[in-house]
């Protein structure tokens, strides 16, 4: 009875600290792996130096999707969301997201006013973008020695390219793929969509290889997946390829083909639990230091022109990071830009579409 | 309260010799009475001793499963903030082609919808049943914030013409009340055609009824497999002496008790491409290194974890029933000269049957509600209709189709469960 | 299993076959546990065994992945390992404040589980007690009801069950709930949704305790002279305890295992071990969370041994007393 005493009053004390330490605690929800890594370091260190608001990230699969039951539900967690655009528009239509002023925002430091500062569609009525980043072809170097796999096309070639495939189990960064493989020229990939045959023909281009594509969530899980000899050739996040090669040494390679461009924007939802400070890290974290910073973690590239210029070396002092910005004007040749109004008006019925479909497989 | 001792009124009740009719208690009273009295409290007493418990499990479990129902044919995601259009669906009678006054209504009710921001969840209400049009209400509301002029029709039809269609009208008409048997059709793979009839759903979208024969028939392979592997170990256990069947039982009991994510995890490990498995098997020569085989992201991969997860839950019933099973009708079987098998088969087998049908049953139960395991290794051929419940609970957000797909498993199970009652007794559930 | 004297050359062969078959189903059940123990010293992040490692080079082995527990959510884990890295640890750590939380959660939600259930099967085991049948079939069906259904319907209860936090009650209750004033999201809403999933195990074990249980013990105290405070205390409670402690293990582990209700209802600050786990795996299966694995082993072996323990000894206590 009395060690029962004692534990108790152990693991009440406990329950106590625990309780205690989430008083000034701001929760982001971020996109987990190395690219949280990169917002930690980038942001959230010199953040908490700056205001001792300690900063918790949250990992997602996809940031919206919890922060839309969220809402949904009335009960929102979260302070800050890394969300995609199409996401930032609809959740802004639906009156859940906080409206961002652009001229709160800091200045570049040549003076610049943030209005002209960031690259267009960066700044929403609820949203301000951190990043330019890309969903690329990636495949295992030793797997092809001899002919290696070059276009979008390459991907659905079991014949000449034999193995499993990796893909990401939604609608929006497939589709565009399947077509952009098809024969669908890239900056048309979403005219075709817009009709239901172009939505079929999708389905039907993913159909060809279904049965060799090993499917996955999360962002980190497509450069594990190739490390472990699961797959051959996945899509993955460009910055999570790059940490791969270049901090892992991994034999990995990208196809610069129908790579998918995409910004992540910071929002704050209403009723957040701590309103003011997340503002305060939202601009903290979108202002030009921090954001030419984060590109010193991963190949992503900054929503703020200012920022660009700041970019020099990866955090290892030798890799330049120019050619691995999915920014650079030789891969911007041949990308699929996203398409948010699309995605806001057509992402829940293709969603089901879509899971119906894999669940069928 | 010394009276009204049961155990005081039997007593007097014992050595009574006297009639029937004139039992009496010590103080005198009516001995019938008495007891009833005294059972009445004795009861009382019992149940008040499981009453803060039940009370517990009603509002923890049971409300919140009720409420889930509910919600699988409820929805007012149209009927609450379009209130003029719907009073007009109330107002005429079925089948009326949407007049000026409809249009009118359906104006004013989207332009207080696109000013409240609540156009988005009525968009989302109409798309369930019409794929495509979350964007009609999205679009015609940021159009609307400038208001609409009359003729309302009109500037509708001219805001987007989709607003003329009649089957759109039919499914506004069919959601403005907010109770809805829309959910459980499209669970089943039905819908409702312009006629109001109840039809098969396009072919894309027919998906549940085969998720549940799947759930089922894995189930059923998941149930066959532990009985298979369970059976021998079982018996095995249950004839050896005390001792060392006690030490080999801790083998069955160690994964019981390891985390179901630890099991999870470690049969990834072993089952992947470049895992142990494989590797062994490339090691033994049986495979070369292209032919490696993937047991896992496939139904494969399911069965095999699902089955070492479950299968405890078949050795301990069969277990506790063979123990109990007299080694010596099986030795009369053979003096009397059946062979071997037919001993077993016609005298030791039936005397398991209560053990075997209450570990089927309990696996199974078990097994077609599962969720992480499958979500886990299964991929997407893997998928049981749990995991579409989680999807549309966490992804789609469709907690209407949620529910109507909970409430249907949830049948099951309980008849499952109500099966397992009259014929094991819940009583009879051992746990190690 | 002892073969008989009779038993023909074939029954022979049959015999040693069943015993084979018998030893590879043991092995199918318990390698794959014992698989992740040696893995999880892996020098190398992969999931088979290295030629090092087969070889019992001491190079192929290491406590890495442990120490990468430690270290993962650290504010400053590159520091010099004084009093300061170690409340950085304790304070920062995911997987140290993943520990915490199960236990705070195991620890309240085996509380109530154990002391209503208990109650419960008390009732449950007198003869009088009327609707025995159906109350006990609906306070076992947490454990048959499929999680994923009970997560759901405690998803929608939790997230509308709210009190208003300007009221006095809403004032009372501010510390347990959440900013929005509700049971999502706290740590009361997981403790009450695993008391819930651990309420059947404890009613089955006790009421399989009290089956045992000579009632005319209680009979022999009240005669004696004790009220039915000291009668519980003194007589049925020491000789149900072991019944009573293995229900509250199995609580204990019903809440410690617990993923789907914590991915459902749980918010950012309860996160448990299971939940970190669920992000590993579905994230990267780093050897880390192999180390996970290993520890949690360790913990059931420990569990198990206690149940046995228990067992064993009730067994002996209810054998003194005549059936």
């Amino acid at each position: 009875m009395k060690s029962l005493l004692i534990l108790t009053t152990a693991l009440t004390g406990l329950a106590g600290a625990a309780l205690a330490q989430d008083g000034k605690t701001l929760n982001v929800v971020s996109w987990g792996g190395a690219y949280t890594k990169s917002q930690i370091e980038a942001y959230n260190k010199p953040f908490e130096a700056k205001t001792g608001i300690k900063v918790n990230m949250i990992d997602a699969d996809i940031p919206a999707v919890p922060l839309k039951a969220q809402v949904e539900a009335g009960n929102v967690t979260g302070d800050v969301f890394d969300i995609e655009v199409a996401d930032a528009i609809r959740l802004c239509d639906e009156g859940a997201l906080v409206e961002i002023n652009p001229d709160d925002l800091p200045p570049a430091p040549d003076g610049t006013p943030a209005r002209e500062d960031f690259v267009d569609g960066a700044l929403q009525e609820c949203a301000v973008a951190n990043i330019v980043w890309g969903t690329v072809i990636a495949y295992d170097k030793t797997k092809f020695p001899d002919n290696p796999p070059t276009t979008a096309a390459d991907f659905f070639d079991l014949e000449k390219f034999p193995g499993k495939r990796g893909l990401p189990s939604n609608p929006k960064r497939t589709l565009y793929l399947a077509l952009v493989a098809d024969g669908v020229p890239h900056d048309q990939v979403f005219d075709v969509l817009r009709t239901p045959e172009g939505v079929d023909r999708a389905f039907a281009k993913l159909d060809t290889i279904r049965d060799d594509v090993v499917w996955w969530d999360a962002g980190a899980q497509p450069p594990q997946l190739l490390a472990d000899g699961e797959v051959v050739m996945t899509t993955a996040y460009n910055g999570r390829i790059f940490d791969a090669i270049v901090s892992e040494k991994k034999p990995f390679e990208v196809i610069w083909d129908g790579q998918y461009m995409d910004m992540d924007l910071f929002a704050i939802p209403k009723g957040a639990p701590n309103p003011e400070a997340a503002m305060e890290y939202l601009k903290f974290a979108t202002a030009t230091e921090q954001l030419a910073n984060q590109a010193k973690w991963i190949s992503y590239g900054p929503a703020r022109k200012s920022s660009t210029a700041l970019i020099g070396l990866y955090q290892d002092g030798v890799t330049d990071m120019a050619p691995h910005m999915p920014t650079s004007s030789e891969h911007m040749k041949t990308a699929v830009m996203d398409d948010p109004d699309f995605w806001a008006d057509h992402e829940s019925e293709l969603n089901e579409r879509f899971g119906s479909w894999l669940a069928s497989g | 309260m010394a009276a009204l001792d049961p155990h005081a009124a039997v007593v007097t009740g014992a050595t009574g010799a006297v009639p029937v009719a004139a039992l009496t208690t010590a103080d005198g009273r009516p001995l019938a009475r008495a007891l009833a009295i005294s059972s009445r409290r004795a009861r009382r007493r019992a149940f008040l001793l499981v009453l803060p418990l039940l009370a517990f499990v009603l509002i923890t479990f049971v409300v919140p499963i009720g409420q889930m129902l509910h919600r699988s044919m409820y929805n007012d995601g149209f009927a609450a903030n379009m209130p003029q259009v719907s009073q007009w669906f109330a107002d005429t009678p079925p089948g009326t082609e949407p007049d000026e006054a409809a249009f009118a209504a359906l104006a004013a009710d989207l332009t207080a919808a696109a000013e409240a921001k609540t156009i988005g969840i009525v968009g989302t209400r109409i798309n369930y049943d019409v794929p495509g049009t979350r964007s009609l209400f999205t679009a015609t509301g940021r159009k609307a914030r400038g208001g609409f002029e009359p003729p309302y029709k009109a500037a509708l039809l001219d805001a987007d013409e989709k607003w003329g269609d009649l089957r759109l009208w039919r499914v506004m008409r069919n959601a403005s009340t907010a109770y809805t048997s829309n959910f459980y059709l499209a669970a089943v793979d039905r819908t409702r055609d312009d006629e109001g009839r109840i039809v098969m759903a396009p072919a894309q979208q027919q998906v549940y009824v085969m998720l549940f024969q799947r759930t089922l028939v894995l189930s059923l392979l998941i149930t066959l497999t532990t009985f298979l592997l369970g059976f021998p170990i079982a018996h095995l256990l249950a004839t050896l002496p005390m001792r060392r069947s006690n030490l080999l039982m801790i083998l069955v009991l160690l994964p019981f008790w390891t985390s179901l994510l630890v099991r999870t995890t470690a049969w990834m490990v072993l089952l992947q491409q470049q895992g142990v498995i494989n590797d062994l098997l490339v090691w033994m020569g049986a495979i070369d290194e292209q032919g490696r085989l993937s047991m896992m992201y496939n139904q494969i991969g399911t069965v095999i974890a699902m089955t070492h997860i479950l299968l405890p839950f078949m050795i301990l019933p069969l277990y506790s029933v063979m123990r109990t099973i007299n080694p010596s009708y099986v030795r009369a079987a053979r003096s009397l000269g059946a062979t071997s098998w037919t001993a077993f088969r016609r005298v030791y087998f039936p005397q398991t049957l209560p053990g075997l049908g209450a570990g089927a049953l309990l696996v199974f139960i078990l097994a077609v509600g599962y969720y992480i395991t499958p979500a886990l290794v299964g991929g997407s051929s893997g998928q049981l209709i749990s995991n579409m419940i989680a999807m549309h609970m966490t992804e789609t957000l469709n907690w209407s189709m949620a529910a109507a797909l909970a409430a249907l498993l949830l049948g099951g199970v309980l008849v499952l469960y109500w099966v397992y009652d009259r014929l094991v007794g819940i009583d009879n559930l051992k746990l190690g | 299993m002892a073969l008989p004297t009779y038993a023909s050359p074939l029954e022979k062969v049959w015999h040693w076959t069943y015993i084979g078959i018998c030893v590879a189903i043991f092995v199918f059940l318990i390698a794959p546990i014992i698989v992740v123990i040696p893995l999880s010293f892996n020098a190398e992040p992969y999931f088979t065994f290295t030629d090092k490692m087969l070889s019992f080079d001491p190079d192929g082995y290491s406590m890495r992945w442990y120490d990468s527990l430690l270290t993962f959510g650290m504010v400053r884990s590159e520091a010099p390992r004084d009093a300061s890295w170690w409340a950085d640890a304790w304070a920062n750590a995911k997987w140290i404040s993943a520990a915490k939380n199960s236990l705070i959660i195991g620890f309240f939600s085996t509380i109530v589980a154990t002391v209503l259930g208990t109650l419960a099967a008390l009732g449950l085991s007198r003869p009088e007690m009327p609707f025995r049948r159906l109350i006990m079939a609906v306070l076992i069906s947490p454990m048959i009801v499929p999680i994923i259904i009970t997560a759901t319907g405690m998803f929608f209860f939790y997230s509308s069950t709210c009190v208003d936090s300007t009221t006095t009650l809403g004032r009372m209750l501010a510390p347990v709930l959440s900013n929005s004033g509700c049971l999502a999201n706290t740590y009361l809403g997981v403790v009450l949704a695993h008391a819930t999933l651990g309420i059947p195990f404890v009613i089955i074990t006790v009421t399989a305790t009290l089956i045992g249980f000579d009632q005319s013990l209680n009979r022999a105290a009240a005669s004696l002279g004790a009220n039915p405070r000291t009668t519980f205390f003194k007589v049925t409670m020491p000789l149900i305890l072991p019944g009573v402690i293995s229900g509250a293990l199995f609580a204990f582990v019903t809440s410690f295992d617990e993923v789907v209700a914590v991915l459902f209802i749980a918010g950012p600050d309860q996160q448990t071990i299971p939940r970190q786990m669920w992000n590993g795996i579905r994230e990267q299966i780093s050897p880390a969370i192999l180390a996970v694995a290993t520890l949690l082993v360790i913990f059931s072996i420990a569990l198990l041994t206690t149940v046995e323990l228990l067992r064993r000894r009730g067994e002996r206590l209810r054998g003194l007393t005549p059936a």
